[in-house]
């Protein structure tokens, strides 16, 4: 690797000292990247940005909000009324949080599609799971803030969920709610930690970076980079490719920050708290249904709690279940039908999660929960010893095997116009 | 793709055009965020304060707030105006004759802001030590204002400033 010449001689000057702009030159400059990354590696930095805008909306609404029972519903409306731009910013931040988990469910299921999770990228993945936690974490306690009725019973719903521990789940409970009820204690601390778990995420999405940097991204043909000649420098080539996503992205959010702001929130947290009136239909965020619906699928208190936090857990062990040395899907005829058929569990899940627990809806939820783990514990794990995978090319630059080449082969023939 | 120019090219213009176009986005992307620290519309809703001076006896003095800061409102004495209008202008630190600080002269109205650091002057208490010129001392750093409220001594710059206030009747008056 060549020592990056810089010409400001300031620049010079303080990398001599601090190799800052050798370390971003060498991280995000010439990093060599997998040439054939397709639109769907668009995801991970795009989080990245999505986590910026909302710590930044964050602070702002911080700067006029108050953690008070008596006071935070009549924050969050001064906010929308009376704050310069509040209304804007608010809004941003609602919806942005639908969106930052959009993007992350899409990077997931990217990783899950291609086999990002597998050897040597474990932790990687891991790290993943980490921060997915985290930001449910986060969203569940920034939801509670506004102090409205959804925002009061989902604390109550979902604190309560520890209350399935046996022995101790009591007294874990009352330790969370710092008194005997949802209160200002609870108010209060769910504030400070919203606060500073979007920090905590920073941390681990350093991790992830460093992760990711070790061996480099993964790409559609799931087969490791062999050289220089498969690899492109990540600017501008994916600077460029990153910043045209980020502007779709960009259009999206806005036409609903400014045409459809409240679709995804729900009227009754515009009611302010009362904790002696229960809503008819609590529903939490939709990012939350799937898991919702598997708490719900099992007749058991307990083993639903623990069914709905496996639901995750199975996440961080993916990369021992799955054993095929296969990483892209494209390669795996069964894994690319099962990989649908998983995703169409999971929005049948989100879908089931918001229809009431009664009659044919927890039948579905049941049926379609087994099948979450079945896809989990039993498919991936047979799979991986019955499965046929197709034969791999042998390089990224090859994408075309020996005698079989068509027109990509014939592509690089032409040389490339300089401009 | 041809040269459009001598070393340019249209990559270049694209370059450029999509940069001024990004950083035309973010400005305006900034203004709200640094717009919501200005005044909110109900902070500026509460920017002016009325006060009825018919209460405030002769000599005594009355401290209000306004946009969240004391104003003093003192009814002064013969003595106490006779002795603003004796000074000499150039004297003062910060020329100015007492009738341009008063509307009725006997209702001195002032913002209870020392000039220099923004602390809040001593004197509109009976037992508060009140200068030497008997109006009003700075304790934070030894400002002293005469009976118009005008800086004699210490490290002030200006005069106690008067708010911008008027009679809306015959004893009430507007401040802001």
């Amino acid at each position: 690797m060549s020592e990056p010449k810089f010409n400001n001689s300031l620049v010079r000057w303080i990398d001599h000292r601090l190799p800052v702009f050798t370390f971003m030159h060498h991280e995000m400059h010439e990093y060599p990247t997998p040439k054939n990354l397709n639109y769907w590696w668009n995801f991970g930095s795009l989080a990245g940005i999505v986590l910026v805008i909302m710590i930044m909306s964050g602070i702002v609404l911080a700067m006029h909000y108050t953690a008070h029972v008596d006071h935070a519903f009549q924050s969050v409306e001064r906010i929308m009324r009376d704050v310069n731009y509040g209304w804007l910013v608010r809004y941003i931040h609602a919806n942005g949080a639908s969106f930052f988990f959009i993007v992350v469910y899409i990077h997931i299921f990217r990783g899950l599609y291609y086999g990002s999770y597998k050897a040597p990228r474990e932790l990687l993945w891991m790290l993943g799971v980490v921060i997915l936690v985290l930001m449910m974490a986060t969203a569940f306690m920034g939801y509670v803030l506004p102090w409205g009725q959804m925002s009061f019973w989902g604390a109550t719903v979902i604190t309560n969920l520890f209350s399935a521990i046996p022995l101790v789940g009591e007294s874990i409970v009352t330790l969370l709610w710092g008194g005997f009820s949802v209160d200002n204690p609870t108010l209060n601390r769910f504030y400070a930690l919203h606060y500073l778990l979007p920090f905590v995420i920073v941390g681990v999405v350093v991790l992830h970076i460093v992760a990711l940097h070790r061996f480099g991204s993964n790409n559609p043909l799931g087969i490791d980079v062999r050289g220089n000649q498969d690899t492109i420098s990540f600017h501008p080539y994916y600077t460029v490719k990153d910043a045209f996503g980020l502007g779709v992205f960009l259009v999206l959010l806005s036409a609903v920050v400014f045409f459809l702001p409240n679709s995804m929130g729900h009227p009754d947290n515009y009611i302010p708290a009362n904790p002696m009136v229960t809503p008819a239909h609590i529903v939490p965020e939709w990012y939350f249904l799937p898991f919702y619906a598997i708490l719900r699928a099992i007749p058991d208190k307990l083993f639903g709690v623990l069914a709905m936090f496996a639901a995750i857990g199975v996440l961080f062990i993916l990369p021992w279940l799955d054993r095929s040395p296969v990483r892209s899907a494209t390669f795996r005829p069964i894994y690319k039908v099962m990989f649908w058929v998983f995703l169409f569990d999971c929005v049948v899940l989100t879908w089931l999660g918001a229809k009431p627990a009664e009659g044919i809806y927890v039948l579905l939820s049941r049926l379609f929960t087994a099948y979450y783990f079945f896809h989990f514990l039993i498919l991936l794990p047979v799979l991986s010893i019955f499965e046929t995978p197709r034969a791999l090319p042998r390089s990224i630059g090859k994408p075309i095997l020996e005698g079989g080449g068509g027109a990509m082969a014939a592509a690089p023939a032409a040389p490339r116009e300089k401009l | 793709m041809a040269d459009t120019n001598e070393g340019t090219t249209r990559r270049d213009f694209i370059h450029v055009a999509s940069a001024t176009a990004g950083a035309l986005g973010v400005a305006c992307v900034a203004w709200p965020f640094i717009d919501q620290m200005n005044p909110a519309a109900d902070t500026l809703a509460l920017s002016t304060t009325e006060f009825d001076v018919s209460g405030v006896e002769e000599g005594m003095s009355v401290t209000i707030v306004w946009r969240g800061k004391p104003v003093f409102v003192r009814h002064r004495t013969e003595k106490e105006i006779n002795e603003a209008n004796a000074v000499k202008l150039d004297e003062l630190p910060d020329p100015q004759i007492d009738s341009d600080r008063t509307t009725k002269p006997e209702m001195l109205v002032l913002l209870g802001v020392c000039t220099h650091l923004g602390c809040v002057p001593l004197g509109q208490s009976s037992t508060d030590p009140k200068g030497e010129w008997g109006g009003w001392f700075c304790p934070c750093h030894g400002s002293h204002y005469d009976t118009s409220g005008r800086i004699r001594k210490g490290p002030a710059p200006t005069n106690l400033a008067v708010p911008p206030y008027k009679y809306i009747s015959d004893s009430v008056i507007k401040i802001g």
